[in-house]
């Protein structure tokens, strides 16, 4: 079996989803969320049978690839996208308030279905060895997302969001294909694999143009991973975006931008002239992208938009991952960060839907007296916050670990340095809302209902914390 | 089944019952009991010709990088073992009423019994780490749900402070893993002592450093000292009692496990920078604490002056010193946690700590006194105490040392004024709290009740076993010899 078929189920699935939301006559839409979410579950099972990926020679095989890195990311984005699915039930009421109802669930159909779409075009972009096939599933991906990132129309924050994220991406988008026109017109191919070959052959004079090209690619992908100095859309995307969106984009987006850069300097590495400024530029994005990251979170009283800023302080972790390349375990590490990344972003988020639509608000003050209201919810926002901190034992811990190793191996000690003192940071805005859990009284007494399926997510995601942060040899071993 | 991972996997099992809706605090204490009589039980059979690790056990965990949940213990882990288990017994059992969410105090300090008992039954030095690091969050909860006074900032501090502290002990860590060569990587402290003995690895002295920065600051050493005194004043009894009586050993534990044997160079190459240190432990905390005006922060103080005398042992690098440390060790914690114990009873009978206020109250609760007595003479290093036995080792040591120098003569020199400084401030307490004419409002005080009583009589017994037959303890902890 062809590995294409992976994204072209996750399509059709897709589409027929959206017949049956045409056709079938139920207001109720959660079983929209479910089908989908069902179906995919199939998808990724089916991703475990050996599958081959294109023919080499044939014509798939100049776009796409079936390797480690994408098998394993294909599988990171497909559970992703079922935990949100399954978020969208939780999310009807809010959607029940801002859009104009003209049906009783008008839009909370289409909501649950376009993330499947997002889903497609990143497999295609983790999966893409060319230029033009990333450009087009990045398209695929990012339009779906502006529209999900939009999607509250009676709300003035989702709009202002999905706006800025349309303007900001696709200036992004621009610089990629600029980037992508200089590469081409250079070497001559926009095959990723071919241009360590096709630079060798280069004159000395078109190493300039050559490195404008991958500057303005470098550009885009930084824009899309919210690194330093282009993540200011990400605070303000990702407090605005409804929820579920929010989290989609922190984990699943992030992850898709990361895998294309793994890419571009995995086949660059070969080439010495350009490697070296490359990994140059990197480290200091990681350096300044951490500080930034992490400074900024600290006076923040929004917990979606400290989640924002913290998951733009993640993306500098990660990037002392990727400038830390030349150690074999450096995949591994990233992968592993990933892993574990998903699991606590997305508990967190979670937790953030049922208590803001029981609070009425994302301030970290509507956590206050959480852990009496309910010791659940308080449990498992602390052990997200832990883990993003980095407490051993938790996922997040042996993702930092791996990670400080492998720069370490490097000999990127500022790195470590400034990642010591950005984990002190962490320690204090994680723990804020822990303080707002556990000390501070709530405002009101009663007990906040938690339905079936996020007490389901709860104990899923929380168990993978928990599995990763004491084994994680599996996923080490998935991507060696 | 592994009796070490027993005695790690009790704790938890209590908390997760608690969690269901058990009794918290029949749960937490008879988890705690069977601890105690299960540290008991290994101290008893360990076998002391044998000598080296036993109880040992492994379940893999990452063996490609050297990282395997390996459990065992030799002598001076089993001391370390046994002080845990007595102290978070006595902590639990002389914890107060909790009105509300009684659960998750009992749940915060099994968390914290766990992690230390972890952290001193292990032998791979990333799970010795790891287990440490459990604790950090309780005592978040702990001190800013139950603690007293300037609780909020005094966890933020002590949280932040010791989060920082133990990146940069990981930090450290890693660089010497990675310092070994690629073939041979571990974590495991059985191979790097291995090592060691075979003197073929020789660690950067960097490294030493940021082990010696991250430890020290676990322990509190001067200047790294400062989250102690508001963290130990403003928790509540039993926290305080896990904190400085147990978790702050594993500093030290750390260092004699780790620096002693890897960095044999280092320490010599950095002796005077250490006894420096040490000489602000002793000597500007000795005085800071001279001018506390409350009962709980000289106690608070004073464990972080403490601290001085059992860096001194390790810095001498001599037998006789690090046997002396490791004997201090056991019993400052027993001793401290007496202390806090009895100064958590005065507060909750008084509602002030503050000397100005307290007085003559000897005279109501005549048994508080007299223990309090205890372990005020404990902690001054009183001989028949395990202090004096530890603390006289630690002198001999440091003055009959090769790195013999003036820095280890002032060391020893200021040790010895030391003792008379922690006199000082230890018997100004004792009179200004117990004796002397007594307040009017202090007249109807209870005396100790026998739960509390014997609580602490617990943490006595054995400070005074060992205070008069330290043999039993040298003999366990001297097991370390070959490394």
């Amino acid at each position: 079996m062809n590995t294409i078929f992976l994204e072209f189920a996750v399509v059709g699935l897709g589409i027929v989803l959206l017949l049956a939301e045409a056709f079938v006559d139920r207001t109720n839409k959660d079983y929209l969320a479910y089908l989908g979410s069902a179906g995919l579950f199939v998808i990724l099972l089916l991703s475990f049978l050996p599958i081959q990926g294109p023919a080499p020679g044939s014509s798939d095989a100049a776009f796409i690839t079936s390797d480690i890195l994408s098998v394993f990311f294909t599988r990171f984005l497909l559970i992703t996208t079922i935990i949100v699915l399954l978020m969208a039930p939780g999310f009807k009421p809010v959607l029940a308030r801002y859009l104009p109802a003209e049906r009783e669930g008008a839009g909370v159909g289409e909501f649950t279905i376009l993330p499947l779409f997002v889903c497609a075009g990143l497999m295609w972009m983790v999966s893409s060895i060319d230029f033009i096939m990333i450009f087009v599933a990045l398209e695929l991906a990012t339009i779906t997302l502006y529209v999900l990132s939009t999607y509250l129309r009676q709300n003035n924050a989702s709009l202002e969001a999905g706006t800025k994220f349309l303007i900001l991406g696709a200036l992004s988008t621009g610089f990629f294909v600029y980037g992508i026109t200089w590469i081409f017109g250079v070497t001559g191919t926009t095959n990723i694999t071919a241009l360590p070959h096709a630079i060798s052959l280069l004159p000395e004079s078109s190493i300039l143009p050559l490195l404008l090209g991958i500057a303005l690619i470098l550009v885009s992908l930084s824009f899309k991973i919210g690194a330093f100095p282009f993540q200011f859309w990400v605070p303000d995307v990702y407090q605005g975006a409804p929820t579920p969106v929010s989290a989609y984009l922190s984990v699943a987006s992030k992850a898709a931008g990361f895998v294309v850069l793994l890419r571009l300097l995995l086949a660059l590495e070969t080439v010495p002239v350009v490697a070296h400024k490359l990994y140059a530029v990197i480290t200091l994005l990681a350096g300044v992208t951490l500080i930034f990251g992490n400074l900024a979170a600290i006076p923040q009283t929004n917990l979606k938009r400290l989640l924002g800023y913290s998951s733009v302080a993640h993306a500098g972790y990660l990037l002392m991952g990727v400038a830390s390349l030349g150690s074999l375990m450096a995949i591994p590490a990233i992968g592993l960060y990933f892993a574990a990344y998903l699991a606590m972003t997305l508990l967190s988020f979670v937790v953030l839907m049922v208590v803001a639509e029981a609070t009425g608000g994302d301030e970290i003050s509507r956590f206050n007296g959480l852990s009496q209201r309910s010791p659940l919810l308080a449990g498992a926002m602390l052990l997200a916050m832990a883990s993003l901190a980095g407490i051993p034992f938790t996922a997040g811990f042996v993702g930092k670990f791996m990670i400080f190793e492998v720069a370490l191996k490097q000999g990127h000690f500022g790195l470590v340095a400034i990642g010591c003192v950005t984990v002190a940071a962490g320690f204090y805005y994680y723990f804020k809302v822990a303080r707002a859990m556990y000390w501070q009284q709530p405002t009101e007494e009663t007990a906040i209902p938690v339905s079936m399926t996020v007490r389901i997510l709860i104990a899923v995601l929380g168990a993978g914390i928990l599995a990763i942060g004491i084994y994680p040899g599996p996923i080490l071993a998935a991507l060696r | 089944m592994s009796p070490l991972l027993l005695l790690i996997l009790l704790p938890l099992a209590a908390s997760l019952l608690i969690m269901v809706g058990a009794n918290p605090r029949r749960t937490a204490l008879g988890a705690a009991l069977l601890n105690l009589v299960l540290s008991v039980l290994l101290f008893a059979r360990y076998d002391l010709h044998a000598g080296g690790w036993q109880f040992v056990s492994e379940w893999h965990v990452l063996p490609n990088l050297g990282i395997n949940l390996s459990l065992g213990a030799d002598g001076l882990s089993l001391t370390m073992l046994l002080l845990s288990t007595l102290v978070t017994f006595s902590a639990l059992w002389i914890a107060p009423r909790i009105e509300k969410r009684e659960g998750l105090y009992y749940i915060c300090l099994l968390f914290i019994s766990a992690g230390v008992i972890g952290a001193f039954s292990t032998l791979d030095v990333f799970f010795l780490y790891s287990f440490h690091e459990l604790a950090l969050i309780p005592t978040f909860i702990l001190i800013g749900v139950w603690g007293s006074g300037d609780r909020q900032a005094a966890a933020w501090k002590a949280t932040i402070y010791l989060g920082a502290a133990s990146f940069v002990l990981l930090v450290g860590l890693i660089a010497l893993y990675l310092s070994l060569p690629s073939g041979i990587r571990t974590f495991d402290l059985r191979q790097l002592d291995q090592l060691a003995a075979a003197g073929t690895f020789h660690p950067a002295s960097w490294i030493y450093l940021l082990l010696l920065v991250g430890f020290g600051t676990l322990v509190s050493l001067f200047p790294f000292h400062s989250w102690a005194p508001p963290a130990y004043a403003c928790a509540p009894t039993p926290a305080a009692m896990l904190h400085s009586g147990v978790l702050k050993k594993f500093g030290l534990y750390g260092l004699i496990r780790i620096c002693l044997p890897l960095f044999p160079e280092a320490m010599q190459q950095f002796s005077v920078l250490l006894v420096l240190m040490l000489i602000g432990n002793i000597l500007y905390i000795g005085y800071v604490t001279v001018a506390q005006k409350r009962l709980d922060w000289t106690i608070g103080y004073s464990s972080v002056m403490h601290m001085g005398y059992i860096f001194l042992g390790l810095a001498s690098l001599t037998v006789i010193g690090v046997h002396g440390a490791a004997l201090l060790m056991f019993a400052h914690g027993l001793s401290v946690a007496a202390a806090f114990a009895l100064c958590g009873e005065i507060r909750r009978r008084t509602g002030t700590l503050d000397y100005s206020e307290l007085g003559g109250i000897g005279k109501v609760t005549p048994v508080l006194g007299l223990l309090f007595g205890f372990a005020a003479m404990a902690s001054v290093g009183l001989p028949g105490f395990a202090n004096f036995a530890g603390e006289i080792l630690v002198f001999f040591g440091a003055t009959f040392s090769s790195i013999y120098g003036p820095a280890m003569i002032l060391a020893v020199i200021v040790g010895v004024w030391g003792v008379v400084v922690s006199a000082i401030y230890m018997l100004r307490a004792y009179r200004s709290v117990f004796w002397g004419p007594i307040a009017a409002r202090w007249e109807t005080l209870t005396d100790i009740t026998p739960t509390a009583k014997w609580s602490v009589i617990l943490l006595l017994v054995p400070l005074m076993i060992a205070g008069f037959y330290p043999q039993f303890i040298l003999n366990m902890v001297g097991t370390i010899i070959p490394r």
